[in-house]
């Protein structure tokens, strides 16, 4: 197929995931309060959010809640992606795959109204649960985001050299000890993007926290969505521009660092390798 | 030495468990109260009990009048027929559009691959509540879009396009288009090249070789973009909410309006299930397809 047609396809296809964004980041600095005409440089919804308590409290809770879930879905999803490598058949590994890939494809509107029945009947049956909030969301988003850790985690496991465990084991090195010194750097890069991308799914939840919030509590999605739900809000923008900023320099940032991994790797070889090939 | 050591006893136990069991107690559970939730005689938020035990004797009340109720409303089949409509036509759109895309991607030099992947994936790291939010400012009837139209003089009047079946098509497209792409990329960038110029050699023209070769080759990356598209939107919430109108009937929406707003707890229960048994099927055809898909690999 002729590339100038391909060129334009690529393009056109660009322009329509990234104009809406555009369109996010240019009116966030609209000084007039109609977010869809142009009235003048502005930062002022940048001010106003500053000052907005109400979007500030949201955001530490979201922080917080973010923060618990991605370490708590790394950890679970480590020994989950252990379990599906390495032990090839337990009892219920059949039941224990379908919990993995479950919550993947069962829509949020569904997770999040079971579970809250389900804190709902431990409250009447053992008075456990009763103030729902952080600790309530927190557990909902760790059920999903358990199974995405899990899943890019087993993909890093799968591809692993296994011999340099194996070396290690030979060496006298405890199964523990092995783990910690030999596989957990090994899968290191794995665990940092599992806890990134169960960090921003968790940030960016809002139909599992509506579910599962209680009265006071409330999460910046859920913010966000009541002001977006009513109509166009000005310091919407301002806070997807704040977003889109912070995604952007991570985004650089890590690749700069990733970059620069390579590079030193690529350095070590080369030096090892001459080494090796001067004569003592 | 062939497999390596790995923990036995406690640790094992610890590994497989303690996973295990907090999805069980936090996914399963949970939705095993959902069902009860849905056959029991509800008063408001108080159900009662399944099984009581009187007289001596056990009696086991089940209702299934939501689950009649549901089959016999047309609003709620309605609302599931809408529901698998709107998916299934994001899922051909998404098709249409993405495919080209996947493979001019796959295609372009393989110095600019990284970057052009990387272009496609970034917008998944940014909130998605916020990229549907935007499509708010563009489609509103004083919005972006009408606002540069009526500048530029092609219309005269704003378009009606918020809160129809097309804004909420385009706020679907925009956010599942990646799920459709990533899978059809991976797939067509591995594709074997020799086989094209096999099919050149023996005078197929490019077209038919793209139709004969390189479309029915990545079938596997279309069927897993397809579930990646179709699945979740049967069961979209924020979308159609967002974007959508009173015509543009959503089985996710009926699910949380019940809920939230006519607090009728047993009845979204039902409605939750049933929609568990409709996404069910799709993920049926596909373990079906898959199968048989592998089945057709050994055998060439």
């Amino acid at each position: 197929m002729n590339s100038r047609f391909g060129r334009a396809w690529l393009a056109f296809g660009y322009a329509f995931l990234y104009i809406p964004i555009a369109t996010l980041i240019v009116f966030s600095f609209n000084e007039s309060r109609m977010v869809t005409l142009w009235g003048g440089f502005s930062t002022r919804w940048y001010h106003e959010i500053v000052h907005d308590t109400e979007l500030i409290d949201a955001f530490v809770t979201s922080l917080k809640i973010a923060l618990m879930t991605a370490t708590a879905s790394v950890v679970l999803g480590t020994m989950a992606a252990f379990a599906l490598v390495r032990y090839r058949s337990f009892f219920g590994r059949a039941a224990f795959i379908a919990h993995i890939n479950a919550p993947l494809v069962v829509p949020e509107v569904i997770t999040g109204l079971s579970l809250l029945l389900f804190f709902v009947a431990c409250e009447k049956a053992f008075g456990i649960f009763s103030e729902r909030g952080i600790v309530t969301i927190w557990i909902g988003h760790t059920s999903i985001c358990t199974c995405y850790a899990a899943v890019v985690i087993q993909s890093r496991l799968l591809s692993m050299d296994k011999s340099l465990e194996e070396a290690a084991m030979d060496l006298g090195c405890r199964p523990f000890q092995v783990f910690l010194l030999v596989t957990l750097p090994l899968i290191a890069q794995s665990l940092v993007a599992a806890w990134l991308l169960t960090f921003t799914i968790s940030l960016d939840d809002v139909v599992t926290s509506s579910f599962l919030n209680g009265p006071g509590v409330s999460t910046l999605p859920i913010v966000i969505f009541a002001r977006a739900r009513l109509g166009l809000n000005p310091t919407v923008n301002a806070v997807a521009t704040l977003s889109v900023a912070v995604v952007a320099i991570g985004v650089l940032a890590g690749s700069l660092w990733m970059a620069r991994n390579e590079r030193r790797r690529a350095e070590e070889r080369a030096a090892a390798y001459r080494e090796a090939l001067t004569p003592a | 030495m062939n497999a390596p050591r790995v923990l036995h006893g406690w640790g094992r136990r610890i590994v497989i468990g303690v996973p295990f069991l907090f999805l069980v107690l936090f996914f399963s559970v949970p939705f095993l109260v959902v069902f009860r939730i849905s056959v029991s005689e509800s008063v408001g938020v108080r159900f009662q009990e399944l099984l009581t035990w009187a007289d001596g004797a056990i009696t086991l009340r089940l209702k299934f009048s939501n689950y009649l109720f549901l089959a016999s409303d047309p609003v709620y089949v309605l609302t599931y027929l809408s529901s698998i409509g709107f998916a299934s036509l994001n899922t051909v759109i998404c098709l249409v559009i993405g495919y080209p895309f996947a493979y001019f991607m796959a295609r372009s030099p393989a110095a600019w691959r990284p970057a052009l992947l990387m272009l496609v994936s970034l917008p998944f790291w940014t909130s998605y509540l916020l990229r549907v939010y935007a499509w708010k400012g563009l489609l509103d009837d004083d919005g972006i879009v009408n606002n540069l139209l009526l500048w530029l003089h092609l219309i005269d009047a704003p378009i009606r396009m918020m809160h129809t079946p097309f804004s909420m098509m385009v706020g679907m497209v925009y956010t599942y288009l990646p799920f459709m792409i990533l899978p059809v990329y991976a797939n067509l960038v591995k594709m074997d090249l020799r086989l094209l110029e096999a099919a050149a050699d023996l005078g197929s023209t490019p077209l038919a070789t793209f139709w004969r070769v390189t479309v029915p080759l990545s079938t596997p990356g279309i069927i897993a973009g397809s579930m990646l598209v179709l699945i979740p939107s049967v069961g979209e919430y924020v979308i159609p909410e967002l974007l959508g109108g009173p015509s543009t009937l959503m089985i996710g929406r009926v699910l949380w309006d019940e809920f939230f707003r006519n607090v009728d707890w047993s009845m979204a229960s039902a409605v939750a299930v049933s929609m568990v048994v409709l996404i069910l099927i799709p993920l049926a055809v596909f373990n079906h397809y898959q199968t048989r898909g592998v089945g057709r690999g050994s055998g060439a």
